[in-house]
């Protein structure tokens, strides 16, 4: 029988108010977390936001993410046939679902408040 | 509607990889504001980031070589389509870019106080600098940052989507784009607008470049106006890797070991098979990439290819301690991933790398366009039908510095920008529009439509296969409509992905109409119907939006028997 990955994900766009969606996800050795993410993105809901950019090579570093907790790089990371608990980093500006604020402050474009 | 924030500047730098960076630095040093922005961070998205190794520049530091011989040998992998103007502009003004990235402490690999050269495939001499250990891109990246955070009249910000280039009385006055963090419409003002968006290597579904390669750059200038050419000619790079799974490395990462070690290719029955198609490697890495790509699709179609699909790349011939020397660090992360080369070949095939079309500039950057000009991968026609090895990062640099020079003299003669209030109108339109409340899955569709083009528009092609890949493409464009999905509030992906198919279908129309047209078979571009180089193919086709619609005319290429002596 195949493996599953089940990946539980915070959603949102305010930290006091999220949810969490639950997706499970088929297993391969090998793999990484990113490419869960957007298997997630690409058979079941494209809203999900995440932020990555080189997909694989490690070397845009846009991908950042706790998993369980822990800081890590969603493309480095690797998927596990278990319950993987995905959040945004903690200590960042939240944008959206895993999507964090993590320019330095003089690469981010200011918006006047609504 | 949303009223749109402002921002006006000298000159807009469209992108953040070294074409646009060293642009934004050129204008700053002449003078110039630069508003230099980027779709993801700045700086760490698109291709220069991920390049691995090689830097074609004929230096002459280690050996004797003069550009007039890098030159030659560009003109040479271009099957006779090159512009030679542009080629001319690469290879000569080469050495004074990679002089100044050295003094800007890049680090280029060093012997005996030299810069050293390595051979790659193409050229007639050892021309290829390099950072050692798959550090070329990174740290060209991270020296170019660091310049552009310490030069004050550059303002930098990431997050920024251009939408729509703005354009009044016929010429472009600077771009309307979509700020991802925040979900607001932006308008930014340009006595000069310079695209360094890079090449469309995201059309496909194995590529070695950025998920923020999707053309965009092409299709923001043929709205505006401008032409592109010899979009058919899209390189893939042969021995991508592509078993076992490997994470946290670039799919290009065996190019380096190729330079330094040689390496053998291999069928499933153990052949050495490149002799077979008129190249004896013998150990030697000296097969072109149009050439090693052809190859193994000619093997994996006759079903002498790996379990995967590809073929075999083979280290086994060589002795552990002179693979330590040439990985580096680099065996412990392939270590980590399972994989030991003295015990096993991995499995290789070619990925979607570098395009050699684009949009049609002269020497000095500039489009058909007035204030819009390009640089990098962005501008076409400098590498013909087939694109050297190592010549990517030295058109950044070269076409970077000369576009910033440019738009820096626009500047200065230019007096106040007329209004383009409608064009503006139009884009901040869509941005903030409100989407439809059943929209398709659009990460889907980008897989789909990645699956096409490597299915029909790939190295190998055949007039059935790029007929179907139209109707698809067709279809597809039907199916976004004209009102992007979502929301648009930040970070809203069916919005990104929305904008990212607009222009990822247009673009993908151009290279299979381009390709279907062209029914000969030349460098990057191979066609199974239609075997062999014919003379009345010595012809660039410029391509060009007219009342929407794709309409493409031909032009004798630039490339004279004089340049080519």
């Amino acid at each position: 029988m195949s493996e599953i990955a089940t990946l539980k994900i915070w959603r949102g766009s305010d930290k006091a108010n999220g949810h969490w969606d639950s997706h499970q996800v088929p297993f391969e050795r090998g793999q990484s977390v990113l490419d869960g993410l957007r298997w997630v993105r690409a058979r079941i809901d494209p809203t999900l936001a995440i932020r990555f950019s080189c997909i694989n090579a490690n070397a845009c570093k846009e991908c950042m993410v706790e998993v369980d907790g822990e800081t890590v790089y969603a493309c480095t990371a690797r998927l596990e046939p278990r319950e993987m608990l995905l959040t945004p980093l903690s200590n960042k500006k939240l944008v959206r679902d895993l999507v964090t604020e993590i320019a330095p402050p003089a690469e981010r474009f200011a918006v006047r408040e609504k | 509607m949303t009223e749109p924030m402002r921002v006006e500047t000298d000159v807009l730098v469209i992108g953040s990889g070294a074409a646009g960076m060293y642009a934004a630095i050129e204008a700053a040093r002449a003078g110039c504001n630069v508003f230099l922005i980027d779709r993801s961070l700045i700086g760490r998205g698109g291709a220069t980031v991920m390049a691995q190794m090689t830097v074609a520049v004929a230096l002459g530091d280690e050996g004797p070589d003069h550009w007039s011989h890098h030159y030659q040998d560009t003109l040479t992998a271009g099957r006779g389509l090159c512009n030679e103007a542009l080629a001319r502009l690469l290879t000569e003004e080469g050495p004074a870019c990679i002089k100044e990235m050295d003094a800007w402490g890049v680090g280029w690999a060093r012997k005996d106080g030299k810069i050293t050269s390595a051979f790659a495939p193409g050229h007639d001499r050892p021309r290829c600098v390099y950072v050692d250990f798959l550090s070329t891109g990174p740290a060209v990246s991270s020296t170019l940052r660091g310049v552009v955070n310490k030069t004050k009249s550059i303002t930098r910000k990431g997050d920024l989507c251009v939408v729509d280039l703005l354009k009044a009385d016929g010429i472009v006055t600077g771009a309307v784009a979509w700020h991802l963090g925040s979900g607001a419409p932006v308008t930014i003002s340009a006595k000069a607008t310079i695209v360094a968006t890079g090449g469309l290597t995201r059309l496909y579904r194995r590529n070695s470049a950025s998920s923020n390669m999707g053309g965009d750059g092409y299709a923001l200038a043929l709205r505006a106006g401008a032409p592109l050419l010899d979009m058919e000619f899209v390189q893939f790079f042969p021995i991508g890797h592509l078993a076992p799974r490997l994470i946290g490395m670039d799919p290009i990462m065996w190019d380096p070991f190729r330079y330094k070690l040689g390496g053998k290719l291999l069928n499933n029955r153990g052949e050495d098979f490149t002799q077979s198609y008129g190249v004896t490697e013998d150990g030697k890495y000296i097969i072109t990439r149009d050439v090693a790509t052809y190859a193994i699709i000619k093997e994996v179609g006759a079903g002498r290819g790996s379990p995967h699909g590809g073929v075999y790349l083979s280290f086994q011939h060589v002795p552990e301690a002179k693979l330590r020397e040439a990985f580096g660090p680099v065996i412990d992360r392939l270590a980590e991933n399972g994989i030991d080369l003295t015990k096993q070949a991995v499995e290789v095939a070619p990925i979607a790398h570098y395009h050699m079309g684009g949009v049609q500039a002269d020497v000095g950057m500039n489009t058909e366009v007035p204030g819009l000009l390009v640089a990098g991968e962005a501008v076409g026609g400098a590498n013909g039908a087939n694109r050297l090895s190592g010549n990517a990062i030295t058109e950044a640099f070269v076409f970077g510095r000369e576009a910033g020079r440019t738009a820096a003299k626009r500047v200065k003669e230019m007096g106040a920008l007329p209004s383009s209030s409608g064009t503006a109108r139009e884009a901040v339109a869509l941005i903030s529009s409100d989407g439809p409340g059943n929209s398709p899955n659009t990460a889907e569709m980008l897989e789909a439509l990645q699956q096409t083009m490597a299915d029909d528009v790939g190295p190998f092609r055949n007039g059935d296969g790029l007929v179907r890949a139209l109707h698809r493409i067709k279809d597809m464009t039907g199916a976004i409509g004209s009102t992007p999905f979502g929301t648009g509030a930040a970070f809203d992906m069916q919005r990104l992905d929305w904008f990212d198919l607009r222009n990822m279908l247009t673009v993908a129309h151009v290279v299979t109409q381009a390709a279907l047209n062209r029914t000969e078979s030349r460098g990057a571009h191979q066609r199974e119907d239609f075997p062999g180089m014919l003379p009345e193919w010595n012809v660039n086709q410029i391509v060009r939006l007219e009342r929407g619609n794709i309409a493409i005319a031909r032009e004798p290429a630039s490339v004279s028997k004089a340049a080519a002596q």
